[in-house]
């Protein structure tokens, strides 16, 4: 019994040093897989999550950012938020609601915002900058004010069509971003191929 | 663990009338802690994220609407090789970049493989362009160029996919470009003459 206490134990030290809490998502997303190496940077990344019906979520790592961005969007969507709505958005994980309701959501209670958030609708987009309806476009370009230092992450389901993907990466391009990255789970690299002789020689 | 000897061995012997005091074990059970030690531990392990994410970078061609038509560069013929991605998962590909409008480019139409796939299209055309280049048909300069043309069937899957393969392949300049109508036309055609699909 001694001893499988200590290793309970143990284990649990481990844990508790090694974890770090998963961020919340707003919806389950399965990425596909490829072979690139490179992680995740830890900080300044905008996070634009694709889910297998094409609905855009859109979240920013930062705390502080998200209550300075907010106030950049209130003020050039005239959306009239109060304090209070200012500061539940800069405590929300992620959003993917048009700007229409955006003032309802934020006024609403944790319950109610977690139903409008499975309901959500996700951002709106468009293939050019320049229309109206581009919701995310105004997101992008308000984020990158608030931190032109952020990354740009897409992280999109496997099954998710192409145009609602292609549709992010024309905002993107409307903005002059032409570098971003697509978050994927790790393969192993097939042998045989070009990119499994750089591997080993790299080792080697 | 360390257990305390409480067991009255040895000792002076107690004369009759000395009442012995109640020993109580100092054992104590343990049970209810390592229980709530391997909860704590089930926690955390559902909890953790361990394995980081991976990313993939691109960088898409700087695109400028009032970039000169002069000023973009244009592909050789003979090093490039369009890739079209359609629905369930379909590849089809030809040689050169299909600018000809006299003459149709032949679609063939195969899949994500490792063996007899895309995969093997991609280095034959590789070893191709080597071949010309060795020739002197081709300067160093030239590279084989990949044309992506992923269609509205297509799924983002597809996408990561052909854009793995150029990693994997080490292809040194391809790029993402919107689909055109003929060619939506030319995989419809393909698609009818072999409804098998390529498999």
């Amino acid at each position: 019994m001694t001893a499988m206490c200590d290793v309970a134990f143990l284990l649990l030290t481990f844990f508790m040093l090694a974890t770090k809490f998963k961020p919340e998502e707003p919806v389950v997303v399965k990425t596909p897989s490829s072979i690139s190496e490179i992680p995740l940077p830890d900080k300044d990344i905008m996070l634009l999550t694709v889910d297998t019906k094409g609905r855009i979520f859109f979240a920013i790592d930062n705390g502080k950012m998200r209550a300075s961005l907010i106030d950049d969007v209130n003020s050039e969507k005239s959306l009239n938020l109060t304090p209070e709505e200012k500061k539940a958005f800069s405590l929300d994980a992620s959003i993917g609601i048009p700007f229409n309701q955006l003032k309802s959501y934020l006024a609403s209670t944790p319950d109610q915002k977690k139903v409008m958030e499975t309901n959500a609708p996700g951002i709106p987009v468009d293939t050019s900058v320049l229309s109206p309806n581009n919701e995310l476009a105004t997101w992008i370009k308000s984020a990158r004010n608030t931190n032109p230092q952020l990354r740009i992450c897409i992280k999109a389901d496997g099954d998710a069509s192409y145009p609602n993907v292609q549709k992010i990466i024309k905002t993107l391009e409307g903005w002059h971003l032409f570098k971003f990255n697509l978050i994927t789970n790790l393969k192993a690299v097939p042998p045989g191929t070009a990119a499994f002789a750089a591997k080993n020689e790299k080792k080697g | 663990m360390a257990e305390m000897d409480t067991s009255s061995s040895g000792g002076h012997k107690k004369g009759p009338g000395v009442k012995k005091g109640k020993k109580l074990s100092t054992r104590i059970d343990l049970t209810p802690m390592v229980d709530l030690g391997f909860l704590l531990i089930t926690f955390f392990m559902f909890t953790t994220t361990l394995a980081k994410p991976k990313t993939m970078e691109i960088n898409m061609p700087y695109k400028d609407p009032n970039m000169k038509i002069e000023e973009q560069n244009k592909i050789k013929n003979s090093v490039a090789l369009t890739i079209l991605l359609s629905k369930n998962h379909r590849v089809y590909y030809y040689e050169g970049i299909g600018d000809d409008p006299t003459h149709a480019p032949e679609l063939k139409a195969t899949h994500f493989a490792a063996k007899n796939g895309i995969r093997d299209e991609i280095i034959a055309k590789q070893k191709s362009v080597e071949d010309l280049k060795r020739s002197g048909a081709l300067t160093a300069k030239d590279f084989a160029t990949i044309l992506i043309k992923p269609d509205t069937t297509s799924t983002y899957s597809d996408l990561v996919n052909i854009l793995d393969e150029m990693n994997i392949n080490d292809v040194k300049v391809y790029a993402i470009i919107d689909i055109s109508d003929i060619e939506q036309g030319f995989i419809k055609a393909t698609e009818e003459a072999n409804p098998g699909g390529g498999k």
